[in-house]
This record gives C-alpha cells, sequence and structure tokens, in this order.
C-alpha cells in the first residue's frame, strides 16, 4: 500500500477513512467532505508527496441505492511515478457539495464542470460552475445519475417540442454580451427577451 | 530530441530579427476614438473548418487581439457513459471505436486492457505483440490526419495530400485485419478479434519501409519553412509547470518540456522491452508540438519494426472458456461449448467487485479507462480520461494575447478529435 496513506492519517487523524489497495494496485484513501480542499493542498506541496498532477476527477454512484456517491480524484506524483486516488463519499439524497479544487490545479476546471453537469455535485469555489456537455436549458437533471432512466426523462415529443422552442437567435449569453458591451446594439425584441432571462428558460415550459 | 535551428533567409511576420516570435503584448492599451474602443465578439463554429469538428468558441477581440475565449462544448455529446452502464464488457468495445474515431484501434486496446486487469486476465504474448501493432498503427493514422489538417489551418496544402495518402495505406491494412476502416471493434475481453490475415505482415513491413520518406519529405517542406515557423514558434506557449497544472498529457505536454509517456513510465503491453526515444520538446509552442508529433511517427515506425521482429506464433485468445466465445462449428456440435457460448452471450462475463484505472498513451494523450464494478457482467461505472477535452481545456490560456488567425494555429496544436471531447 502507498505510504502516504499512513501519513495522511498522522496528519488528518479522523478525517481519514478507510484506505486500501484497489484491483489495479493504486491506493484507494476515503477522505471527509468538509477537510477535502486543506487535505488536497497538503498532498500537493509536501515535499515527499508532491502529488501534482491531477489525471482526473470523476464521481461514481452505485446501483446499491444505500451506498454514497463518490467523488474521485485520481493524482499522480510525476517524479515519484506515483499514484494515488482520494475519494469523497456524499449521501446522494441530500446535498451534493464539496470544495473545488480549481485554485490547486487549473485542470481541474473542465473535470469539475463535468461532474457537476453529469451528477448534480456542486464544488464550493469553482469559478465558473456551468454546464459543460449538456446545453444550459438543459432542463432533465443529471445524465449520468441512477436514478436518470436511459432513454432521458422526456418523451421523444416533449424533446422535439422543447428544441422546436429553443431561441436560436441568441447566439450569445448574456455573460457573452456583457464582455462584448454590445447589448444596447441587438435588435429590440431580442433585448427584450433576454433581459426577461428568456435564454436560461424553455419558452412554455412552465 | 536534439535541438533543430531553423535559418531564415528572409524577415517574415511573427518574428523578429533575432529570429525572436515577436508576440502582441497582452491586453494592448485600446486606441483612443471612435475604433478601437469596443470590444467584439466573434463566434467561430459550431459549423467551421478550422475548428476541426463541431467546436464553438466565442472570442472576445480588442482589434485582432484575442482578449478571451470562451469555448462551448458538447453538440457531439452521445451519452457512451451512461450507454456503457447497460452493456457487458465486450459490448462497450463498439462504443470506443465512436469516441476518439482518428485512433479506434487504440481505443479498443485501452478498454480491453482495463476490463482484463478488473478481471485478472494475462493475455497471450501473440495478442501483446499485436496489440503494439495496433496501437502504433494507430498513432501513426492520428498524427498523420494532425498534419494534414494543421497544415492546411494554415496555409500548405501538399503535406495534406502526402499524409493522407500514408494514412490511406494504414487504413487498407486496417481494413484488411478488421474489416473496417472505422468502426474496428479489434479487440475482444482476453485476446483480439481476429488474427492477423495473409499478407498483413508484408503489407505492413512494406509501410514501415517507404513510410520514412514521406516524413522526410515532410519535415523539408514545413521544418525550415519560413512561414510555417512564423506561423507556429512562440505561438500558444505553455511552460512545463503550467502543462502540469492544466493536466495536459501526451505530445502537448511533452512539447513543453515534460518527458512523460505512459509507455515508459508506466508500461504496459510490454512497451519497456522496445527500443524506442520519447521526443521532448523546449518551448511549449505549437512548433515544439509539431515537432514532437513529427518524431513520434518516426518512432512509432521503429516500434512497428521490432513488433513485426518479434511476432510469435500461437493463440490470440486466452484458452478461458468463460471469457472467449467458442468456435462457432464447436458450439454447434459441442454441449459444453454450447453452453458456454450461450452463457457468454446471455449472462456476459462476470468481473469480480472493485474497481481499476488503467492510462495508456493514445496519440492525442493519456486515455484512461476507470471501471467500477458490483460483481455483474456489466459495470456500474465506465468513465473515459479523455484525453482531447482536458487538452482543450487550455485553449484560453494559451490564445489570451495572440491574433486571431493565431487562434486558429494553436486549435489545430491541441489535436481535439470532437467525438473524445464530447462522447
Amino acid at each position: 500500500m502507498n505510504p502516504t496513506a499512513d501519513s495522511l492519517r498522522a496528519t488528518f487523524g479522523d478525517a481519514i477513512g478507510r484506505a486500501a489497495p484497489a484491483r489495479d494496485g493504486t491506493t484507494v484513501v476515503v477522505v471527509a467532505a468538509a477537510r477535502l480542499a486543506e487535505i488536497m493542498r497538503w498532498l500537493k506541496d509536501t515535499p515527499g508527496q508532491r502529488y501534482d498532477y491531477l489525471v482526473d476527477v470523476t464521481a461514481v454512484e452505485y446501483r446499491d441505492k444505500e451506498r454514497p456517491l463518490e467523488v474521485v480524484y485520481q493524482l499522480r506524483a510525476l517524479e515519484r511515478r506515483d499514484n494515488l486516488r482520494v475519494k469523497v463519499e456524499l449521501d446522494p439524497q441530500g446535498e451534493l457539495a464539496v470544495d473545488s479544487v480549481t485554485s490547486l490545479w487549473a485542470g481541474a476546471d473542465w473535470l469539475e464542470r463535468e461532474v457537476f453537469d453529469m451528477f448534480g455535485v456542486v464544488f464550493a469555489g469553482h469559478p465558473d460552475l456551468r454546464r459543460i456537455l449538456m446545453w444550459e436549458t438543459y432542463a432533465e437533471g443529471y445524465p449520468l445519475r441512477k436514478d436518470f432512466p436511459l432513454r432521458g426523462r422526456f418523451s421523444r415529443a416533449e424533446q422535439v417540442r422543447q428544441a422546436l422552442n429553443l431561441n436560436p437567435e441568441a447566439n450569445y449569453s448574456m455573460e457573452e454580451l456583457s464582455i462584448a458591451e454590445s447589448f444596447d446594439e441587438l435588435p429590440a425584441d431580442l433585448r427584450e427577451r433576454l433581459r426577461r432571462g428568456e435564454r436560461s428558460k424553455i419558452p412554455g415550459s412552465e | 530530441m536534439s535541438k533543430r535551428v531553423v535559418e531564415m533567409a528572409v524577415a517574415t511576420p511573427g518574428v523578429d530579427a533575432q529570429g525572436r516570435p515577436s508576440r502582441v503584448p497582452l491586453g494592448a492599451a485600446a486606441e483612443e476614438g471612435d475604433f478601437g474602443r469596443d470590444h467584439l465578439l466573434v463566434n467561430l463554429g459550431p459549423q467551421h473548418p478550422a475548428t476541426h469538428g463541431v467546436l464553438r468558441l466565442v472570442v472576445e477581440l480588442d482589434g485582432e487581439t484575442v482578449v478571451r475565449v470562451i469555448p462551448h462544448v458538447g453538440y457531439l455529446h452521445s451519452g457512451f457513459e451512461k450507454l456503457g452502464e447497460y452493456r457487458h464488457y465486450n459490448q462497450i468495445i463498439p462504443l470506443t471505436d465512436r469516441t476518439d474515431y482518428l485512433s479506434p484501434m487504440a481505443n479498443n486496446v485501452a478498454l480491453a486492457l482495463a476490463a482484463e486487469q478488473l478481471m485478472g486476465i494475462e493475455i497471450t504474448p501473440r495478442c501483446t505483440v499485436l496489440r503494439v501493432i495496433a496501437c502504433e498503427m494507430s498513432r501513426i493514422i492520428s498524427h498523420m490526419v494532425w498534419l494534414g489538417t494543421t497544415a492546411i489551418d494554415l496555409g500548405a496544402f501538399t503535406p495534406f495530400l502526402w499524409a493522407f495518402q500514408q494514412r490511406e495505406l494504414i487504413y487498407n491494412l486496417q481494413e484488411m485485419w478488421t474489416g473496417a476502416r472505422l468502426t474496428t471493434s479489434l479487440t475482444r475481453v482476453g485476446g483480439l478479434m481476429a488474427d492477423i490475415p495473409d499478407g498483413f505482415v508484408e503489407g505492413l513491413r512494406e509501410f514501415t519501409r517507404t513510410f520514412p520518406d514521406t516524413l522526410g519529405e515532410i519535415d523539408r517542406v514545413l521544418t525550415r519553412n519560413a512561414i510555417w515557423a512564423g506561423r507556429t514558434q512562440g505561438v500558444g506557449v505553455l511552460t512545463a509547470e503550467e502543462a502540469i497544472n492544466y493536466s495536459l498529457s501526451g505530445p502537448m505536454l511533452r512539447a513543453s518540456g515534460v518527458p512523460w509517456d505512459m509507455r515508459k513510465d508506466q508500461p504496459y503491453l510490454d512497451y519497456e522491452t522496445y527500443d524506442f526515444e520519447v521526443p521532448v520538446g523546449e518551448h511549449g509552442d505549437v512548433y515544439d508540438r509539431y515537432l514532437v508529433r513529427l518524431e513520434e511517427c518516426h518512432q512509432s515506425n521503429r516500434i512497428l519494426v521490432q513488433a513485426l521482429d518479434r511476432l510469435p506464433d500461437g493463440p490470440i485468445n486466452v484458452s478461458d472458456p468463460r471469457v472467449i466465445l467458442p468456435s462457432k462449428s464447436r458450439a454447434m456440435s459441442d454441449m459444453e461449448a454450447m453452453i458456454f457460448h450461450f452463457k457468454q452471450v446471455m449472462e456476459g462475463v462476470k468481473a469480480p467487485v472493485g474497481e481499476v484505472y488503467l492510462g495508456v498513451e493514445n496519440p492525442k494523450g493519456e486515455l484512461g479507462t476507470y471501471f467500477v464494478s458490483d460483481g455483474t457482467a456489466k459495470p456500474v461505472r465506465w468513465r473515459i480520461r479523455p484525453p482531447a477535452f482536458i487538452n482543450l481545456a487550455s485553449i484560453s490560456k494559451m490564445a489570451e494575447g495572440h491574433l486571431l488567425s493565431d487562434l486558429i494555429a494553436i486549435n489545430a496544436s491541441v489535436d481535439i478529435v470532437m467525438g473524445e471531447v464530447d462522447r
């Protein structure tokens, strides 16, 4: 087993849950969600640990409803060629929230957005937590959750209706328009629709 | 890789008299007056030939200088990971064809290796070598597509034709082996879909003999080309620290000077027994990414030659009737074989409880496969670590402060394939 697990336990005590090697030999350490940011910073910056490379961030929900949802961080120490898998367990019925690690690894930006998009996990402190693979008006929920049916929540007819109701003129988000300070130059009707916030919801969906 | 000195006879745009790339300063002060005061939003894509697929970039411009890039991805999202949770391990293999569709065979190998590690299966020596051949063939065709399309983006048409001609030769071999040019579905858990056909070895040998000539031609027409160097040197620079911090992998990481290659550093498929070099760049710009990929083609060619030389005889599949389907004739005539056939097709191969993450060095970077199993024949979670997606995330950082035309070069240098970015 990776000696980092013991060092973690010595430093953080109760915040470290079970630790065991997985089938691929990589040690999996479960840590308390409340102290994740602190633990990750320690793993990245402590001499002798130096997990400087974030390989992946993802989440796992089990078919067994009793089991917690896990947010999984694959870490790598490039110089020592060592891998570590850090997991945070969250209650799928409760609030899915965990600290963002974007301040440590810039690469976590899109990875955390994807986990948010697919599982609904909110990363506190993420600079720009928006949907990434699904579009911004997507209203069916979080596709990779186990309670999400394979064919989607809405019927094909409802999906077609929503697609036809989309506002294809709204090419840019409000954020993008305010960047360019070009909001005032838009046609009056589009400006009005954007002001009413129609960009972010589907017309006729309520 | 030794540093290559590029000499240019004439001064070119983008390079000053000392040969240093001239860059537009970040956030150049806007001129007072009617012009240059407002920032302009330009929409690039999703239907645009230079975005290499359905990538949409919203670009904020100050004059011609890029101030900010806001990428929008997901137009090709197909929910592969969700689909995988409803399929047996072997049934997932066709989905991997469609992720990075420029190197399907390498994706097939990645998935099979992860599933085998999960189930504790040791593949046969012949299968190991054939999989190396599949991976390196994929690397060559993927890099050839990258080289050709990037050269077109930057205004060079001829290398595109040369590169695609070579890719066609590999595609013919791929078609010979798997029956398909794109949807190869080459591997099975525990082996391969088929052994190589007669004439394949000779065909691939002939390819490895002539391929370096084409690489030499491309090298001659691009590497010391003043326009090519002027448009790529000093553009989209990422330092080694930045590249690591952005979790880049593959040629993007190595061009920034980080000598990390999964084949060398965490070997799989006995890559440690092959003699090859890992090219590493110095400056982390678009030009170095080009040099790294070009040299990787040479190294892949070397690996192919060694693999052909050592290709052992023997079976391609493990002899485990629980994992590998019996032959059709046996399934139709032998009761026991028929039962194994039935159980595999109806129930699938059960994996033990546990999880594995396996990263392999794909042409785009580190392709990771993360399986979580609860003991049934279908994974609880199949996660693809998509190298193109993670590499693309750094585009805003790379493009800031460059000209709009440089954004095209930077975007091309990432080597994205939207099937994998969006999955």
